[in-house]
């Protein structure tokens, strides 16, 4: 007999889908098959089940090989290397739950850590800009019932958050948008032809790198002023057009990724989209949404700010939180050659950074946990797997619209395995005896 | 748990009627009791002004949108964090600490017990979180019923019973506290870029009127005998004029008694008056209507209001009611975050700056002033600052400064720019009635305590009640030299006890306490129509499903403290 559990949340991209199902072997111990959920979020289930699963840490060797160790010789190597670090580095969190980001708070700030997570190569730009001009925002059930104007703006639901479109802003019945895809218009601005462009009733071929201009035409056409013939390599007739139809709805929403905030004049361009919204305020409803990208990348920032003040690159150094992006954030730290230790957890800087600031990973001690073998595990001293988040264990996640879900536990780890929070914990209550706190 | 005994300090507790009297409190399991033995601990309050821990009626110190306000103003952390010290955690922030440095700051000023005053539903899981990471003070969070579209739709059809069987689910997943309301419609109006400025205008497509929405949750609040009543921030708020809507909402209560086993007197709280008590017609004629509206409330013995003073100060305003706020950004231009909540809500945040320098601001102090100097029962009015919206709860202290001594206020009036003009549009030059000791201690922790319908547990200093005490370095025999004594005084306690912990000796942090969640557990019969109800909604029009909706378990509240109301038999 097998078990099926249902109201599964899918911990992989910032969608947080909590409609799966998981059939189960009757021990629990088994995961048999997902439904409802998408290829990527399958994937990261069954892989769970991989038979050539690293279940132990390891360390590795001069030589270059890996040695297996226990949990409480990882713990004393992790608890060791922090307390004996100037300026340390915490990395990571957003692929782990909000009670281990607050464990992994409590850690820093003991060691007097730098604490980032993946907003630092991601949306951070977009938090420096709601820092200097806020952000009208709503939650993805406002754009299921009201949306009549959707704009994906530098990402591809498409291909990276696969279920977006069917579940909040395209396809869906919501109260007042009974005919589904038919009562909405899909603007997306992309410099590709992507399969999200393909399914757009307007798409605006934006030159590449010329985001903030087509911003700041859209903003101009809204107020009826004049406009050269071109744009951003957009006509000027198609750019009045879009904002036409933009201000034509009754409720609107811009989605935005990567394709902004880090391509050229990064914060600028999310700036410029901000104030594009406030001023469709004036004619309609419209809102704004990042569409973050690591299932708990938007808890991460939820955790840092209420405990630190901050939503990132928060620096603890000085035994208070201080916070400079450029100055604080991970990148220029790596880079600098400032830190004298990293601690790298659920994300993946070795297969994301650039090179001159993951060599430093490999020449300090560092620690990386996480389930799978990713680049950042290789180049790190101490490999710690721990236990699937949102497969083998539960726990707080943010969804990208910052509505927090509690994900569910549907199968036992392998026998053994701690999860990142039972690894943390005693991490701290080490690093307590070896700093002398209470 | 130790013992311990307060000595020889001057007493103010309401709840017994001690007027200062020299009187001994002994401590004992958590609670206050008549004695202790002989091997208690020895508190010398000689000298010393001995209070129960003061009770916080409505502020926005957790959730969604105080956290919204942490992260997109890093300004507001400029000089002010704190670091690691002692039991303290590491903090920072002005008008939006973080929620560590909100505990200690409460309890260094003598706070024990504090409500969030608005949680959105949907994000109850946030909130609790927060709630959780905030030490020491006993925590509720009321959730916003004004917008909810199950409200509106049960209410249309004056359905009571259903509303109060949703209230009742609501409570219970969310692991909320009392009903609060917000802009009763106007913020579901937002969510088309609409508003309802008055108790009669129609809500777009659910054609219901904010009267309408008030006066029904009132009797489904009573129908089950909650704690609190219904808490209301009405239509209109913050505009010239806005005086009359705040009457005509209060009016709404006309005819309504309470019932409940709690104590609790009134239907209605009316919070944050004073942002609803402008008179005039613009901002060039803008006067106050603090006597209007105290007026109404002295007469009606069924409302209960809170201040909401202004502070001046730089601050952060963040509310439920997501049309005011992008009315506010329109004026100031500062920055403006909103979020609208499916179903359920909106909100929004914009920084404020209250300067001295801007008549309006100098006028919605005094109007701030006016509102407690002019009701005649302390018991009734609850002085707050609508953290952080008038100004940071930091500053209680100097708010009381400002009522307890009409020097104080009239040497501020003295240096204000308008000084003329805050004299013609409000009548604070000729008030010199000063707030005493036992009335504030009536204002700040007997009469909000009651008004929650925790007049059994906390506020007061009577054997059997929770052992939260606050001891103040004043001396109430000694006159006041200096104004700014009062404020010292206040501002960090020479002792306070949670629940018969000491968490505070000499303003320093001695103990995280153990801190509780307050919610109300309220039992009623199986109603199947709004079982299929809430399913549907789940379904058909929320983002998330039903399954994943409440706030269960240790990690959320891991220390509750539930009221039980059974509303079987009604």
């Amino acid at each position: 007999m097998t078990k099926t559990i249902t109201d599964v949340i899918c911990p992989f991209c910032g969608t947080l889908c909590d409609d799966l199902e998981v059939v189960v072997s009757d021990d629990g111990k088994q995961l048999l098959e997902v439904y409802n959920s998408c290829v990527i979020g399958t994937e990261k289930f069954l892989h769970s089940q991989a038979k050539d699963r690293v279940t132990r840490p390891r360390m590795h060797q001069e030589d270059g090989s890996w040695k297996e160790v226990s949990y409480d010789e990882a713990v004393e190597y992790t608890a060791q290397m922090l307390a004996k670090a100037k300026k340390p580095l915490m990395f990571g969190w957003s692929s782990t739950n909000c009670e281990a980001q607050s464990v992994g708070n409590e850690i820093a700030e003991i060691s007097k850590a730098c604490c980032d997570n993946t907003a630092a190569t991601c949306h951070g730009t977009t938090l420096i800009a709601v820092q200097d001009i806020g952000l009208p925002s709503c939650t993805l059930g406002e754009i299921k019932n009201r949306a009549d104007r959707v704009v994906f703006w530098g990402c591809n639901p498409a291909h990276a958050h696969p279920r977006h479109m069917s579940r909040y802003s395209i396809f869906p019945r919501g109260f007042f948008t009974g005919k589904g895809q038919m009562s909405r218009k899909l603007i997306v601005v992309d410099p590709r032809c992507t399969d999200t462009a393909k399914m757009a009733d307007m798409h605006l071929q934006v030159e590449q790198g010329r985001d903030y201009e087509l911003l700041d035409a859209l903003r101009v056409a809204l107020k009826g002023e004049w406009l050269p013939d071109v744009v951003a390599g957009i006509p000027a007739e198609k750019i009045r057009e879009a904002a036409d139809t933009l201000k034509s709805g009754r409720f609107g929403i811009i989605f935005f990724g990567m394709g902004v905030t880090q391509s050229l004049s990064k914060n600028h361009n999310i700036d410029g989209a901000i104030a594009l919204t406030k001023d469709l305020n004036e004619h309609t409803k419209f809102s704004i949404m990042p569409m973050r990208g690591h299932y708990n990348v938007t808890g991460s920032g939820e955790v840092f700010a209420w405990q630190f003040g901050f939503p990132f690159s928060v620096d603890l150094t000085r035994g208070f939180p201080r916070y400079n992006p450029g100055d604080t954030s991970t990148i220029d730290l790596l880079t600098r050659g400032e830190l004298d230790a990293m601690f790298t957890i659920g994300s993946d800087p070795g297969a994301h950074f650039p090179i001159s600031a993951v060599k430093p990973i490999a020449n300090m001690p560092s620690v990386c946990v996480d389930p799978h073998l990713t680049p950042t595990s290789g180049v790190s001293k101490l490999h710690v797997p721990v236990a699937f988040n949102g497969v083998e264990c539960g726990g707080n996640c943010y969804r990208m619209d910052n509505v927090p879900i509690d994900c569910r536990k549907v199968v036992e780890p392998p026998e053994g395995m701690l999860t990142d929070e039972q690894f943390l914990i005693k991490v701290r209550d080490r690093l307590k005896q070896l700093k002398g706190v209470a | 748990m130790s013992e311990y005994i307060i000595k020889n300090g001057h007493v103010f507790d309401p709840v017994q009627g001690i007027k200062g009297d020299k009187k001994d409190i002994a401590i004992k399991d958590g609670k206050i009791v008549d004695k202790v033995g002989s091997g208690a601990k020895v508190i010398d309050a000689s000298g010393k002004t001995v209070m129960a821990g003061a009770v916080e009626i409505h502020a926005h110190i957790a959730g969604p949108k105080v956290n919204l306000g942490r992260i997109y103003r890093p300004e507001d952390k400029l000089f002010t964090c704190t670091p690691t010290k002692g039991m303290e955690r590491m903090g920072g922030g002005a008008s939006i600490p973080t929620t560590f440095k909100t505990g200690y700051e409460y309890a260094k000023m003598g706070y024990t017990t504090a409500m969030e005053a608005a949680m959105p539903p949907l994000f109850s899981r946030h909130t609790h979180e927060e709630i959780r990471d905030t030490p020491i003070i006993d925590e509720g969070a009321f959730p916003v019923f004004g917008n909810n579209w199950f409200v509106l739709e049960y209410l249309k059809n004056h359905e009571i019973e259903n509303a109060a069987a949703y209230i009742a689910w609501l409570l219970r997943v969310t692991k909320g506290y009392a009903v609060k309301v917000v802009n009763p419609g106007g913020t579901e109006a937002w969510a088309w870029g609409l508003n309802c400025l008055s108790v009669n205008d129609p809500v777009p497509y659910f054609d219901i009127t904010p009267a309408e929405i008030v006066r029904g949750l009132i009797e489904a609040n009573e129908y089950l005998g909650l704690p609190h009543s219904m808490h209301i921030h009405p239509n209109n708020l913050g505009n010239p004029g806005c005086y009359e809507t705040t009457l005509d909402t209060m009016r709404l209560a006309e005819g309504f008694k309470a019932k409940n086993k709690f104590g609790r007197e009134q239907v209605l709280h009316l919070t944050h008056t004073q942002f609803h008590s402008y008179k005039g017609t613009n901002w060039g004629d803008f006067e106050s209507g603090a006597k209007e509206v105290t007026d109404y409330v002295n007469k009606n013995k069924n409302i209960t209001i809170d201040t909401g003073n202004v502070t001046l100060d730089e601050t952060t305003t963040m509310t439920a009611d997501g049309p005011f706020e992008h009315h506010l950004t329109g004026l100031n231009h500062l920055k403006w975050a909103n979020v609208d909540v499916e179903l359920e809500t909106a909100a929004g945040v914009v920084p404020y700056i209250y300067s001295p320098n801007i008549s309006v601001c100098a006028i919605q102090w005094a109007i701030g002033l006016e509102i407690p100097l002019m009701m005649k029962d302390p018991m009734r009015c609850f002085i707050t600052t609508d953290h952080p919206n008038a100004g940071p709860f930091t500053r209680y202290p100097r708010v009381f400064k400002w009522l307890m001594s009409a020097k104080a206020r009239n040497t501020l009036i003295d240096s204000f720019k308008h000084k003329d003009k805050v004299l013609s549009q409000t009548s604070l030059g000729s008030l010199d009635r000063e707030i005493s000791l036992y009335e504030l201690a009536q204002m700040t922790r007997a009469g909000p305590a009651k008004s929650l319908g925790l007049s059994a547990v906390c506020g007061g200093l009577k054997p059997g009640m929770d052992a939260d005490v606050a001891v103040y370095n004043f001396n109430p025999d000694k006159p006041v030299a200096n104004p700014d004594d009062i404020e010292t005084a206040f501002s960090r306690c020479a002792a306070v006890f949670k629940s018969g912990v000491q968490v505070v000796s000499n303003g320093d942090i001695v103990s995280n306490g153990n801190k509780r969640t307050l919610w109300v557990d309220v039992k009623v019969n199986e109603n199947a129509q709004v079982a299929r109800d809430i399913s549907e909604k789940f379904v058909k029009y929320y983002s998330m499903t039903q399954n994943n909706y409440e706030a269960l378990g240790h990690h959320f509240v891991p220390n509750p403290f539930a009221l039980e109301v059974d509303a079987t038999q009604v």
